[in-house]
């Protein structure tokens, strides 16, 4: 039997489905691993309530589990604490930039939910230029906002803070 | 009263007017006016999906008897469902389609913003991490109606005709009854009335702000919460349930 760390490991692994530089651990889809008995218990939080990737990266868990011959274990989504891009890792926020997407800004939720301004340092993740104008709210995932830098033109994503 | 039976009136209430909602707005998937609202309603659809699937799975655990969302969304008959009779009219034009959201957002975004407080611990948690999508969704609508009202000619017009027409859908979101009204003393769901003024002073900004008259109240259309819709559910479920009543049990894989 694996231990608590040794499972972790394994799981942090596993690539999000939809950003795959980035894992789930590093996402911070993956929250906890519980050893209750002989029974591996996997906590997951969805990053947005009807994110269509949660069955996807549930099925690449019970594989991951699959495959190290762990046959007791559940995986259980939880919604509480919400999930909030904060727990992006300053690592992770590197890698989506280098990946052509603008990574979200600290959220601040008094000040956020419904400031009509949108963020105010964000840049453009190819040229840097911070010239950039919000397309639409609404991007090519639940997670993202589609922008454009005014400078080198190209459209980008930008991941919203929630 | 029971407190169990009145959550999940109110729980189911609440799961079916996101359901039905978010299925009436993926009509629009595909014939939206420019790619990025289209894009951006098929977004809309999927978080009030994902919430009425959440809330639809609370309903079935706090009925007890063994049913899921899926049961719950495919296997109740029109009566059965307790949504808004706002939230099941046609889309529309696109005004018609904004101002229907508009209307539907401000009220969902302040209820959450209660809910975040409310004594049941399920909708705590749910509430916390709803409240960040459908903020999003209110600015999403409050901009468009600004747009439109401040817009030109054409576009105030259209857009005030869309208010006014969908106007008397949306008093039965601030109807009290004694399950409400239980709710609230056990500390639930908050003051029916407090939100409609919260509502009322959020409506009354936006529309100021897009050169819009507010609507004077007159007849305000009921009976969803109680089951009693319009014709317009049937057609919808019909569709909707379609696959899951032709092949029961039909799986993907």
């Amino acid at each position: 039997m694996l231990s608590k760390a040794e499972i972790e490991n394994l799981l942090s692994e596993i690539p999000d489905p939809e950003i795959p530089i980035i894992s789930i651990k590093e996402l911070g889809i993956l929250r906890d691993v519980k050893l209750n008995n002989d029974e591996v218990e996997v906590v997951i939080t969805p990053t947005y309530s009807g994110c269509p990737a949660m069955r996807l990266i549930e099925d690449q868990i019970k594989e991951a589990l699959g495959e190290q011959g762990i046959e007791k274990f559940k995986v259980t989504s939880v919604l509480t604490p919400a999930w909030t891009t904060d727990w992006i890792t300053d690592e992770a926020k590197k890698k989506l930039e280098d990946y052509g997407i603008a990574p979200p800004e600290k959220f601040s939720p008094d000040k956020s939910l419904l400031d009509p301004f949108g963020p105010k340092d964000l840049r453009c993740p190819h040229c840097k230029s911070k010239d950039v104008k919000m397309v639409s709210q609404f991007g090519s995932t639940a997670c993202k906002a589609h922008y454009k830098c005014n400078d080198c033109l190209e459209p980008f994503d930008y991941f919203k803070c929630i | 009263m029971n407190l169990n039976e009145a959550k999940l009136q109110f729980v189911t209430s609440q799961g079916d007017d996101a359901l039905i909602l978010s299925h009436r707005v993926t009509e629009w998937c595909g014939h939206g006016p420019e790619l990025e609202e289209d894009i951006a309603l098929s977004n809309i659809g999927l978080d009030l999906l994902g919430q009425a699937q959440s809330l639809l799975n609370y309903a079935g655990e706090l009925e007890g008897k063994g049913r899921n969302a899926d049961d719950m969304a495919y296997k109740r008959i029109e009566r059965e469902f307790k949504n808004l009779l706002l939230v099941e009219q046609p889309n529309g034009n696109y005004a018609d389609t904004i101002a229907k959201h508009f209307f539907y957002d401000v009220y969902h975004y302040f209820l959450l913003l209660d809910l975040k407080n409310s004594s049941d611990e399920f909708l705590r948690g749910f509430a916390e991490k709803s409240i960040k999508e459908v903020a999003y969704h209110l600015r999403h609508t409050s901009q468009w109606v600004i747009r439109f009202g401040d817009g030109t000619e054409e576009s105030h017009e259209k857009i005030q005709t869309a208010i006014n027409q969908i106007w008397k859908y949306t008093g039965e979101m601030f109807m009290k009854d004694e399950i409400s009204d239980f709710l609230e003393k056990e500390g639930v769901i908050p003051n029916i009335d407090a939100l409609k003024a919260k509502w009322e002073g959020k409506v009354r900004e936006v529309l100021n702000e897009s050169t819009l008259k507010y609507p004077e109240t007159t007849f305000m259309a009921k009976g969803g919460r109680d089951g009693i819709h319009s014709e317009n559910l049937g057609y919808m479920l019909t569709d909707m349930q379609y696959l899951v009543r032709t092949y029961p049990d039909a799986k993907w894989d």
